[in-house]
Order: C-alpha cells, then sequence, then structure tokens
C-alpha cells in the first residue's frame, strides 16, 4: 500500500530524517518506534505531505505522492491523527467531525458522524462542547474519530497513546486492535514501546534519522536490544 | 437618562463600525498571521465603487449591494495578486507587502480619481433625527446599529452553520491539520479575504452614510482604529474583535464626554495609551487563545 524510499527530510541544516526506505502492506499494522526527535514525526508528516521532501519517494498504491498536494491524500483514503491530538479546539466536537469529514458529500456526512460515535459515545454526550474543554483522553477519542470520518483504508496515527493515563492507554490500543481487524492499514508512532509491538505486525526502529532495525513485531519484542534500549526501564 | 441614552447609541455606533473592521482584520490574522494593512483600502474601493455608480444613475440601494461585494472581490483579488505569491514568507514580509499595497493604492485613487474629497449623495432617510421623548437619536446612527448588529450576526451564523464556515474556523484553529483533512487551503483563504472586504464594505457604507463623502485616504483612521481594537480585543479571535470594537467605542464616548473641550484634542493620545497599556500587560488581548496560522 505505502511504499517509502530512500526518503531524505531537512529543516534548513538540520537532516531530521536521512534517507530511509519502508513499506506498508495492505491490512497491516506497522509501528515505528525510536527516543524522541529519532525523526519518526517527521515521516509521518511527509507521508501526508505536510513538510517537503528533500529526497527519495513516497507512492500509495503504486501511484506517487511526489505532485499530490496535502488536501488530496485524503481523497486518496489516507487519513491522519497528529501528535499531540491537535484537535480544533475553538470548534465544537460536532464541528471538528463535520472539518474532518469535509471531502464528503453533503448527505453522507450525517451517518457517518453517527457510525464514528457509536464507536465513540463519549463524542455524542459532549457533541456540542468546544473541544479544548475535552480531558486529555476525550481529545485523543476525537483526534482519532476525526481521521476516521472519511473511512480510511490507510491511517497514519502519531503517538496516540502520549500523556494518557494508563487506563486510557488500554483503551486506545484497543481501538487500534479493533481497526486493524476490520482491515484499516495502519502506521502507528509511539512511545509506549511493549503495547505497540503487542498489536502491531511489523515494527521499524528509528534513531537520529535513520532506520536501524525492522523486522516482525513479535520478534522485536523479544529482542535484548530492543529491551534494554525500549522496554528495559519502561517494563 | 437622556445623556445615557445618547452616550449608549454614541458607544454602539462607534462601536459597532470597529468591530466590524476589526473583525476583518482577524479573520485574516487568524489564517495567515498579519494584520493586512490594506484592509482599510477597502472602505475607499467601497466608496469609489458607490460613488460611480451614483455618477451613472445607479439607484443607491442597488449601487450598495454591488459595491459591498466589489469589496470583497477587490479583497480576493489583493491576495491573489499580492499575497498568494509570497505564502510561506515571514508574517513580517506580508505585513510589510500590506502597507507597499496600501501606499499604491492611496496613489492610484489620487492618480486616476482625484486626490480631493468627492461627495456622495446620502438618501433623504438616512439623515434627520428620530425622537423618542426628549431623546434624539440620528437616524444614520440607528441604521449603523441596525446593519451592523444584523451583519455580525449573519457572518456568526455563517460560520457556525455553513461547511465554508466550519472550514475557515477549523482553518484558524490549525491550517496544516485541516489541510490533511482535505480542507482547501486557496479556497479557505480566499473565503476569508472575501469575508474581510464584504466586512470593510459594510463598515465603509456605515462610515460614508454619515459623512457623505470619500477620498483616498477614507480608510486610514477607521483602520487604525481597527487595528488598535483588534489588538485590545485579541487577535486571535473574531469575539475578540467585537469586544476590543465595542470597548473602543466606548472608550471613545467616554473621553468624548468628560473630557472638557480644551481637552478633548488629547482624546486620540489617550487612546493610544490604553494600547500600550494592553501591549505591555496584556499583550494577548482581552481573549487570548493559540491558534497555529499557517507556517
Ligand atoms: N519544524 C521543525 N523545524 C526544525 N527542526 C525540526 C522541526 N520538527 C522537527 N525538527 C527536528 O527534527 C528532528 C526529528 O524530529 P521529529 O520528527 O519530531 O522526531 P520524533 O517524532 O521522532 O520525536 C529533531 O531533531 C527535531 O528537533
Ligand atoms: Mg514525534
Amino acid at each position: 500500500m505505502l511504499k517509502v524510499q530512500d526518503l531524505d527530510v531537512r529543516y534548513g541544516a538540520v537532516a531530521a530524517v536521512k534517507g530511509i526506505s519502508f513499506e506498508v502492506a495492505k491490512g497491516e499494522l506497522v509501528t515505528v518506534i525510536g527516543a524522541n526527535g529519532a525523526g519518526k514525526s517527521t515521516t509521518l508528516n511527509a507521508v501526508m505531505g505536510l513538510v517537503p521532501l528533500s529526497g527519495g519517494e513516497i507512492s500509495l498504491n503504486g501511484k506517487s505522492l511526489a505532485r499530490v498536494p496535502v488536501e488530496n491524500r485524503i481523497g486518496m483514503g489516507m487519513s491522519y491523527s497528529p501528535e499531540g491530538r491537535r484537535v480544533f479546539k475553538t470548534l465544537s466536537v460536532l464541528e471538528n467531525l463535520k472539518a474532518g469529514g469535509s471531502t464528503l458529500a453533503k448527505s453522507k456526512t450525517e451517518a457517518r458522524i453517527a457510525t464514528v460515535m457509536d464507536r465513540f459515545p463519549t463524542l455524542r454526550e459532549r457533541r456540542n462542547q468546544d473541544a479544548g474543554t475535552l480531558s486529555g483522553g476525550e481529545q485523543q477519542m476525537l483526534a482519532i474519530a476525526r481521521a476516521l470520518m472519511t473511512d480510511p483504508e490507510f491511517l497514519i496515527l502519531d503517538e496516540p497513546s502520549l500523556g494518557l493515563a494508563p487506563k486510557i492507554v488500554s483503551q486506545v490500543f484497543d481501538i487500534i486492535a479493533e481497526l486493524r481487524e476490520a482491515g484499516v492499514t495502519i502506521l502507528l508512532v509511539e512511545q509506549n514501546v511493549k503495547k505497540s509491538l503487542a498489536v502491531a505486525d511489523r515494527a521499524y526502529v528509528m534513531e537520529l534519522g535513520l532506520i536501524v532495525k525492522s523486522g516482525p513485531a513479535h520478534e522485536m519484542s523479544d529482542d535484548p536490544d530492543i529491551h534494554d534500549s525500549y522496554l528495559g526501564a519502561a517494563a | 437618562m437622556e445623556a445615557f441614552a445618547q452616550y449608549l447609541i454614541a458607544v454602539l455606533n462607534l462601536g459597532s463600525i470597529y468591530a466590524l473592521l476589526a473583525l476583518g482584520l482577524v479573520v485574516v490574522f487568524g489564517l495567515l498571521g498579519f494584520l493586512n494593512f490594506a484592509h482599510g483600502d477597502l472602505m475607499a474601493l467601497f466608496g469609489y465603487c458607490l460613488l460611480f455608480q451614483t455618477l451613472w444613475g445607479v439607484p443607491f440601494w442597488i449601487a450598495v449591494p454591488i459595491a459591498i461585494v466589489f469589496a470583497g472581490l477587490c479583497a480576493v483579488a489583493m491576495e491573489r495578486i499580492a499575497f498568494r505569491p509570497l505564502r510561506g514568507h515571514s508574517p513580517m514580509t506580508l505585513l510589510i507587502t500590506s502597507f507597499a499595497i496600501s501606499g499604491a493604492l492611496h496613489v492610484i485613487f489620487q492618480i486616476t480619481i482625484s486626490p480631493r474629497s468627492k461627495p456622495i449623495p446620502i438618501p433623504e432617510i438616512l439623515s434627520g433625527y428620530i425622537t423618542f421623548g426628549d431623546v434624539f437619536i440620528g437616524r444614520a446612527q440607528i441604521f449603523t446599529i441596525i446593519v451592523a448588529v444584523g451583519s455580525l450576526l449573519a457572518l456568526r451564523y455563517f460560520l457556525a452553520n455553513s461547511r465554508l464556515g466550519v472550514a475557515l474556523r477549523a482553518s484558524a484553529a490549525d491550517f496544516d491539520v485541516a489541510r490533511a483533512m482535505g480542507i482547501r487551503a486557496n479556497r479557505v483563504i480566499a473565503l476569508a479575504f472575501f469575508l474581510s472586504g464584504v466586512l470593510a464594505g459594510v463598515a465603509a457604507l456605515l462610515w460614508i452614510s454619515q459623512r457623505g463623502a470619500v477620498f483616498p485616504t477614507l480608510g486610514l483612521t477607521p483602520m487604525i482604529k481597527a487595528l488598535i481594537a483588534a489588538i485590545i480585543g485579541g487577535l486571535s479571535n473574531p469575539k475578540g474583535a467585537l469586544y476590543g470594537g465595542f470597548f473602543l467605542g466606548a472608550l471613545e464616548a467616554t473621553l468624548l464626554n468628560v473630557l472638557s473641550d480644551d481637552l478633548v484634542v488629547f482624546r486620540d493620545a489617550a487612546v493610544l495609551l490604553i494600547l500600550v497599556f494592553f501591549l505591555v500587560f496584556r499583550p494577548n488581548g482581552i481573549i487570548a487563545t493559540n491558534p497555529e496560522p499557517m507556517r
């Protein structure tokens, strides 16, 4: 589904991503893990078209994204829940969902909102509340719900469990697992290495802008290096 | 009691014009992070469009909506010609560009039309007074308040209920994320400029209907007032523009009432002093939020 080749991204003099290549097959849940500043978010933003590439090639279902502006990528079945949730704080929950469904036909929007709210009942209760007044966990649910408005084939999630209480973290991972079961292809960036390796099919490890390791998620969770670097202290 | 009623009308009258203009500034600022200094010149563009139509014999009440739409389209053209090529540059670059546009427009008006003030015939119905008991209220003032409140309600309805309105507010809250949701940056920015132009046109209608003339730098004074109102209210939020506009209107009306005749020349100085106070102690305005303008 997604193919990234020799991706280079720099911010001025800083090289954030240095020639990485990876793939996500249809129906797969792939996770990218790595320390803060490794270049994970930059990679996702490049895939979404939010930062310009300095080099390399990104394609979706065999079609190059080089000339596809960010606004058009959602129409290709992609969807994105950014790091730090970034819900539209001054808009109500309902309006956030409407914004997420901007590309849908007007007649479809209502039905889609109802479907998404069935999955996230709290959002229905709080539909008219400003998103900025929701708790962190609720905002994360809203960010995911907003990304699901278009019924995407390919979902990009950037640290959906960041800063949430353990119980909410489990809920978020349950939702991710359900979406995978439903056949959504998912690219997941996470700090919670243990939980993300548990739900993922495959994993890539990033360090200083490079992919230093990759493999099936269950092998990675048994890898002693991964244990020492990412699971040791946390687990 | 009469004095208070007169005072209240003065506050609403001044405040609503400032609020309309400040809103226009804020709608653009929310997306692009700069204050469009040429905003006031949209008022002059409205005025000249109205002037020429009346010279050609178009009835006033038909000419007005045409001129308002014209001001909106001029704002869209301004963005398309001057600001869009600079997309991605710093807000400072855009601000300075807007100074240049403003200066260029003044010169163009002076050369192609006239450096002098041109009278615009205002319909009879907007002149004279209405009396309620002992209270005299100018018809133009009543017209101003009704039109301003009507426009503000219409804008509010549009922003809250239409698809485009929600897209605009989402973009102002977080431009990059809105684009990732498929909201088209160019369309939303054009819409914001159109709305700002329409608001400037409505403000100009009210301003001109109380003064009866148009000249090249017509928009300068109200524009600076609107800038102050927008900064006082908080640039990141339309509500702030409203509060700032009416706050400034109240402030000016109060100063006019309390300052004795020989001190009234210091009115603008007092307003600027309060602006300085806000910049020092409350730089984000009465209402502070934290939007993510386009980078
Ligand atoms: N907008 C930006 N401007 C400049 N440098 C940035 C920007 N965003 C990220 N970086 C830098 O790029 C590197 C990778 O950041 P990021 O992709 O956010 O890492 P991660 O998501 O893995 O924590 C870091 O060194 C970071 O400081
Ligand atoms: Mg990150």
